[in-house]
């Protein structure tokens, strides 16, 4: 498992060869990546504010989770902090599996709990003003469909 | 001594980062009660619990949850990573 919270940008394509290329026996590779997109007002900016130290626990707290879940092979996810700008990627996971089931199944996981479970902040900076991204009922009750039992 | 971490507007609402506490207090819920009682600014950012999410020694818990040894606790708006 490779977790990576940093303020730099990573390069997409060659971070998903890089994971593809280190999997044996693995049939599938399910790659996701979440990108600034433009919002009313116009965005100048998106900070992204995190919690040092508390946010690699929670991200490894849920890849950990989805290893048990699943027959994965890997996971690496990359998170970015700090000012983004429109079209940046924040974000990526990847996932591999030796059946594509499990590796769609691992990363929608792996995106619900990292939308509400991961110590992250967003605030946007638009010509109409500033404000902090108010999270979504939508997202919390996505969480629900992964409950056991 | 407890350190006291608060993200996002809740860190703009008080205007700081960081408190280290000097507190007796037994659970999250009497030490939000301690921190209200501080300044205005405090009871304003904890004004609205259920707006507010907690970590002690960073885990995420509920307001209930003891403090018993505990060295470090967060006080932030629901998450919004992805």
């Amino acid at each position: 498992m490779d977790i990576r919270v940093q303020a730099e940008a990573f390069e997409f394509g060659a971070e998903a060869e890089a994971f593809a290329a280190r999997q044996a026996g693995m049939g599938a590779v399910v790659t996701f990546s979440g990108v600034v997109r433009d919002v009313a007002g116009g965005l100048e900016v998106m900070e992204i504010e995190h919690y040092p130290g508390m946010t690699e626990k929670a991200l490894s707290g849920i890849a950990e989770e989805a290893l048990s879940r699943w027959d994965l092979g890997d996971i690496l996810i990359i998170h970015r902090h700090g000012p983004l700008h429109v079209n940046d990627m924040i974000m990526m996971v990847a996932t591999s599996s030796p059946h594509r089931g499990d590796a769609f199944a691992a990363a929608e996981y792996l995106m619900d709990y990292l939308k509400s479970r991961a110590p992250f902040w967003k605030k946007e900076k638009t010509r109409d003003g500033t404000g902090w991204v108010a999270s979504k009922d939508e997202d919390e009750a996505a969480l629900g469909r992964w409950d056991e039992g | 001594m407890i350190d006291v971490l608060y993200f996002a507007w809740v860190r703009e609402r008080i205007g700081a980062p960081k408190d280290r506490v000097e507190t007796q207090a037994a659970t999250v819920m009497e030490l939000v009660d301690e921190l209200r009682g501080r300044e205005e600014r405090y009871a304003v950012a904890f004004s609205d619990l259920d707006a507010l999410r907690v970590a002690v020694d960073q885990e995420l818990t509920d307001f209930g949850a003891p403090l018993n040894g505990a060295r470090e606790v967060a006080f932030f708006p629901p998450m919004t990573g992805g």
